[in-house]
């Protein structure tokens, strides 16, 4: 019998430290495939972000660098626009990309910098405990909003994609899930697009992966997989947002 | 004939494998690892090696052999 499908060699060997069920692990391993795929890994260049995936470092076997929260897409145009044959992704949670970085993402996508994003989008602050963030949705209770999120207090959740697609500089834009084997052989084929146009030198890329944060939500993975199928990707639906071929 | 490997010190026990694999060939085992889950055990010999529980396991436990 041969090997056919085993952990990417973009991946180093040492134990994932996110919570049972989690779909970081996933993301990171679309990523390596991505690389492996693409035969980048030894001119990638990923800037990780402040929230769970601070430790990106540990677990992606390339060079990898840290940014203050919320400004990887400003350290990643440092390092694109100074190494232009570099392939620079940045990887984000929501309250990073979305609440402290907004105007460093915006300004970013706006000035089509040659970098991709991965966004991972979980509905909360995973790290701190599950504390309301801006991609929360309309009712969803979290540590900070205990009876719900009111539109009338905390506002809208904000969609991301739609908001960047307005700009100009973006080229392109998808939203994927994680939820069953499908999605995730979708969103690795998106991931690998997004690379594949900065390659191009297309321009500004990012794809919004929706996860689940079992943990933070109070619920176990199955549960969680099965909220975000019902009822998170029906707020978030997913598809092309923008692709200028 | 088809079969997978699960690093059973890494398992975590989300069980997403167990859910995904369309031949029911994964369960839980009875004992517990060195960080305290049960994990998931490859116990049957249905595998097809479709490679779902590849797919969806978060902790890269899992490798295919086909």
């Amino acid at each position: 019998m041969e090997k056919i499908l085993s952990k990417p060699k973009s991946i180093k060997d040492n134990v994932l430290s996110y919570c049972p069920g989690c779909g970081h692990g996933i993301a990171h391993r679309l990523v390596g495939e991505a690389i492996d795929e693409l035969q980048i890994r030894e001119r990638t260049i990923a800037v990780a972000p402040v929230g769970c995936a601070v430790f990106a470092y540990d677990y992606f076997d390339f060079d990898t660098t840290e940014a203050p929260h919320g400004r990887p897409p400003a350290v990643a145009t440092g390092i694109k626009r100074t190494n232009p044959d570099k392939i620079v992704f940045t990887y984000q949670g929501d309250g990073d990309i979305a609440a402290i970085g907004m105007a460093e993402t915006i300004h970013a996508a706006n000035r089509g910098e040659n970098i991709t994003i991965i966004f991972i989008n979980n509905a909360n602050y995973g790290m701190t405990g599950g504390q309301m963030a801006p991609t929360t949705l309309l009712g969803q209770v979290t540590e900070t909003t205990p009876f719900g999120r009111d539109a009338k207090r905390e506002g809208y959740p904000i969609h991301l994609c739609e908001l960047l697609a307005n700009l100009k500089g973006t080229v392109y834009l998808e939203r994927v899930a994680l939820y069953n084997p499908q999605n995730i052989i979708k969103a690795k084929k998106a991931v690998k697009k997004a690379f594949e146009y900065q390659i191009q030198n297309k321009g500004f890329s990012l794809v919004e992966i929706i996860s689940n944060c079992p943990v933070d939500w109070g619920m176990t993975p199955l549960q969680s997989i099965k909220w975000v199928e019902e009822t998170f990707i029906k707020e978030f639906p997913l598809g092309v947002i923008k692709d200028e071929k | 004939m088809a079969k997978i490997t699960i690093r059973k010190e890494r398992c975590k026990a989300c069980e997403l494998c167990i859910n995904a694999c369309p031949k029911h060939c994964i369960a839980l085992s009875k004992e517990v690892n060195k960080t305290g889950y049960r994990w998931a055990e490859f116990t049957d010999n249905n595998c097809v090696g479709c490679g779902f529980c590849y797919q969806v396991c978060p902790d890269m436990c899992i490798e295919v052999y086909k």
